[in-house]
């Protein structure tokens, strides 16, 4: 039996190690370490509950604008205020260029070099004169001697299947991804001031009033954006899918799934955002199921903290405590959230998932004809595992670009007649408790606050990358990633691009993972669910 | 044709390999030239500089506790491209977030590169030194910088995070995190610092700070703190879009008003422009489309060392900033309680010390309050 480490995890967002035991070419067993530990949850206390959404965004710098939002809206439900219909939407939008960048990042420079060989690019025989110039540009690149960030990869590893013009095609599409991931962003700069860290969306809407010019420009920019995740993106996924079908079943995991939804609603009903509330069980699946926040509890069983007994994040405390690494007691400062004793999967997959259940129309529609050119209409359940995962980022970017779209003409509509509204004022109160259930593009993320003294007395996040790269609980069950990289086929143990491929599937960013919440003594917290 | 135009000609063949136009390229050294304050002159100058390089820079960058927010920031650079930076001017030779080699492979590569040294190291996120709080491949981070850093020819310590530990040093520190000089310190290491305090970096101050550094052969000049003046000299209300409304008096009291939508100054929402030395109303983000206070959000003077303590109470009204229009009554002090004042005091203590080491203390004298 073989035991392999791959730390520093690369391609994620933060520091992730994974360990795995190879028996016949198998993964047998996996951990996952989260090897960072920051404790925003401890700096937030005693301060302004304003600034949390700002302080929080710095969780995650990939994802900031969801952080922020969580915040934000756990002080609207804690302060009772409801921003105008034009706050509302402002912030969709500003979210939704965040997922369209976020995807596409992803997609090309996160997790392709999984799949495209670089290298092999360079025997293309491109009669395409804008691809004849990358191929040369590569070839120059090689040339050099100087590989930088493609130096001692797995190039030429059997498991890559693509053919040299495919791979080429490729590679410019990656170049061309990483100007069109800053264009998505600028998306999100228009409306949020800058991004990362935008700076407009406090408590009760957002601060800036469009102007024409803004509109304008915002138009324009998404039907860029959603052309080219049309003629590209899309594309390309069609393009590269059919070689790697063979790997559909690989990377499957528990087969639980989470969404808080995200992208509200006029009704501000989250069972209709544009991807609903809701959860889905191996057990009955596609059964659909009602997702609540008091269902949540986290276990530190093997988590750097002291105690372990499982908690709801409401009145959880766990105090850190670093005691070396050991997988069969404690390996990794992640704990492990599950919902109704389960552990879940999160991320676009989930989130499709859910909104396929339960009927929303786009999400439907997309994932039927998807399913119908794959040849399995009407089967659902073959999306789980990497494939899968890969289908649903790129499914849901055009579905949340196509919204983005239709939101900016919503936001026209408003104004044209008469009604600029975007912020709602609010006080403070002396005491008060919310809770923010949201989505970042990796998956499910709540904020709850606690405010006592109009300061913070605690505050927790439990958020995306958590519920995937947790550890074991209680009851010695694998977190997502550990579960879905176990049955893995590995050809070669000292080049695991398959490992790779399971563990990036989920879009880990560690930055998010690790949090603690820390009253100065075991004190209770007492939130209200909403 | 003389040896110069030989090598020239050779350089600009190159540069066609690469798909960069000699147009483009004569562009970007002058966008550069701008970009560093430079006269538009000194773009032939920069092109000539370029020219002599053979070898792209090597970078190291290393990624402690932080959140990617730089890296994310960097490659939202738009002239140069995130491409044209990694793979023409510079070679990015160890970024986890980037590489495509993993886990022993990647190793092996920063082994090499400390190995070779003579790289540019490129520190992101602050370095916590309780035990057992950040680790990279099994080694404290401490330690990981310090086997770094010895090598490097030059420490580029970009954001807030990596200068003085950032957000996650704030009170009360749960990993004891500290900034990329006071480790270098502790480690007993000394080497050129540039610190590049912000949060996020903005991506054309990184830019800038090394195409000088490439170009010129030299670090830019500094402020007491490290800081490049060329980005750090002026505050931000000092170059205000928003100005002129102090200045008259007129101020936005509710976001989304009609005084917001005319532009109106955000003092009284909180705006810690006053006191942030930073170019952000110029330079501006992603590609000038907006900044901050542009898009209606006070600043939260995330440019100062030590911003997230400093400066909390993010919205409320920077205390001792005197408002013309109002026979300069002071104004704010009362709201933000003695604590906060002190903290406001060491700062601009902190600022004194700094214009007056980079003679900076007549302007710092004139207009700001």
């Amino acid at each position: 039996m073989a035991r392999i480490t791959i730390d520093p995890m690369t391609r994620i967002e933060g520091h992730l190690r994974i360990d795995v035991e190879i028996e016949g070419g198998k993964v047998k067993d996996a951990w996952t370490t989260g090897t960072l530990f920051r404790g925003f949850e401890l700096i937030l206390q005693g301060r302004d509950p304003r600034d949390a959404w700002h302080i929080t965004q710095r969780i995650c710098g990939v994802c900031p604008t969801s952080h922020g939002h969580a915040s934000s809206m756990s002080m609207d439900d804690a302060f009772k205020v409801r921003p105008p219909d034009n706050g509302r939407i402002i912030r969709n939008i500003i979210e939704g260029a965040q997922f369209v960048h976020s995807h596409i990042l992803w997609f090309y420079h996160l997790n392709a070099l999984d799949y495209v060989d670089v290298v092999s690019a360079l025997k293309a025989q491109p009669k395409e004169a804008s691809l004849k110039k990358v191929q040369a540009k590569l070839k120059s690149f090689v040339e050099s001697g100087q590989l930088g960030p493609f130096a001692n990869a797995y190039w030429g590893h059997p498991a890559y299947k693509l053919p040299p013009d495919v791979n080429l095609l490729a590679v410019a599409h990656y170049l061309e991804a990483l100007e069109m991931q800053a264009k998505a962003a600028q998306v999100s700069a228009l409306f949020g001031g800058r991004m990362p860290m935008t700076m407009t969306s406090p408590p009760g809407g957002v601060t800036h009033v469009p102007s024409v010019d803004d509109l304008k420009n915002y138009l324009f920019r998404v039907k860029e954006l959603q052309n080219w995740i049309d003629g590209v993106f899309l594309a390309d996924v069609m393009a590269i899918a059919p070689f790697y079908l063979g790997a559909a079943g690989i990377g499957k995991g528990h087969g639980n799934f989470l969404s808080w939804g995200v992208f509200e609603d006029a009704s501000y009903d989250p069972k209709k955002r544009l991807l609903p509330r809701g959860a889905l069980f191996a057990s009955d699946f596609p059964k659909l199921h009602d997702a609540k926040a008091e269902d949540v509890t986290e276990d530190t069983t093997h988590g750097w903290y002291k105690g372990g007994k499982p908690l709801n994040p409401a009145v959880g405390e766990t105090e850190p405590e670093y005691t070396g690494y050991d997988t069969s007691k404690k390996y990794t400062w992640a704990k492990a959230p599950r919902l109704q004793g389960k552990p879940m999967e999160v991320g676009a997959l989930s989130r499709m998932l859910v909104a396929y259940v339960a009927g929303q129309p786009t999400a439907k529609k997309l994932i039927d004809d998807t399913l119908a050119a794959i040849g399995h209409a009407g089967q659902p359940q073959v999306l789980l595992g990497i494939i899968g995962r890969i289908a649903g980022r790129a499914l849901e970017c055009k579905m949340v670009a196509d919204s983005m779209y239709q939101w900016g003409i919503d936001l026209i509509e408003n104004i044209k007649k008469g009604n600029a509204a975007v912020y709602t004022e609010y006080t403070i109160p002396d005491k008060a408790q919310g809770i923010g259930l949201w989505e970042a593009p990796r998956g499910a993320l709540g904020h709850w606050i606690d405010v006592s003294g109009k300061k913070i007395k605690n505050y927790q996040c439990v958020v995306p990358t958590t519920w995937n790269v947790c550890p074991r609980d209680g009851n010695n069950v694998r977190g997502p990633i550990e579960e879905a990289l176990v049955g893995t086929a590995v050809v070669n143990a000292e080049k695991p691009l398959e490992i790779l491929r399971v563990v990036h599937s989920f879009d880990p960013c560690l930055a998010c993972t690790v949090h603690v919440i820390h009253p100065e003594s075991n004190r209770i917290m007492d939130f209200k669910v909403a | 044709m003389s040896k110069k135009e030989e090598v020239s000609k050779k350089f600009l063949d190159a540069l066609e390999f690469r798909g960069i136009k000699r147009r483009d390229f004569l562009k970007y050294c002058g966008a550069t030239a701008a970009l560093l304050g430079l006269s538009e002159l000194y773009g032939p100058k920069i092109a000539a500089a370029l020219e002599k390089a053979s070898k792209r820079t090597p970078v190291v960058w290393l990624n402690f506790a932080s959140d990617s927010g730089c890296t994310e920031s960097f490659i939202k650079a738009t002239y140069p491209s995130p491409a044209e930076v990694i793979l023409d001017i510079l070679s990015v030779d160890y970024n986890e977030t980037i590489m495509a080699a993993a886990g022993k492979q990647a190793e092996e590569i920063l082994a090499n590169s400390a190995k070779a040294g003579g790289y540019v190291l490129i520190v992101e996120g602050g370095i916590p030194t309780k035990k057992g709080h950040g680790m990279i491949g099994n080694k404290e981070m401490l330690d990981v910088l310090k086997e770094m850093a010895a090598p490097a020819i030059a420490v580029i310590a970009i954001g807030s995070c990596a200068t003085d530990g950032g957000v996650p040093s704030a009170k009360p520190n749960p990993s004891q995190i500290i900034g990329t000089g006071e480790a270098l310190k502790r480690v007993g290491l000394t080497k050129p610092l540039i610190n590049m305090d912000l949060c996020p970096v903005n991506p054309q101050y990184l830019v800038g700070v090394v195409v000088n550094f490439l170009l010129l052969g030299k670090i830019p000049d500094l402020d007491s703190q490290g800081r490049p003046l060329m980005f750090y000299g002026q505050t931000i209300h000092d170059n205000c879009e928003r100005r002129a409304h102090f200045d008259a008096g007129r101020f936005v009291t509710k976001f989304g008003s009609r005084e917001e939508a005319l532009g109106y100054c955000l003092y009284k929402m909180g705006c810690k422009g006053p006191m942030t030395y930073s170019a952000c109303p110029k330079v501006q983000y992603n590609d000038r489309t907006s900044w901050c206070i542009k898009a209606g959000g006070p600043c939260i003077g995330c440019a100062e060392r030590g911003w997230t303590d400093k400066f909390a109470g993010f919205y409320e009204p920077l205390p001792g900033v005197k408002i013309p229009g109002l026979g300069g009554v002071e104004a704010g002090a009362d709201k933000i309680g003695a604590v906060a004042a002190v903290a406001t005091a060491a700062g601009i203590a902190i600022h004194a010390v700094a214009t007056a080491g980079s003679g900076r203390t007549e302007e710092k004298k004139g207009g700001k309050q």
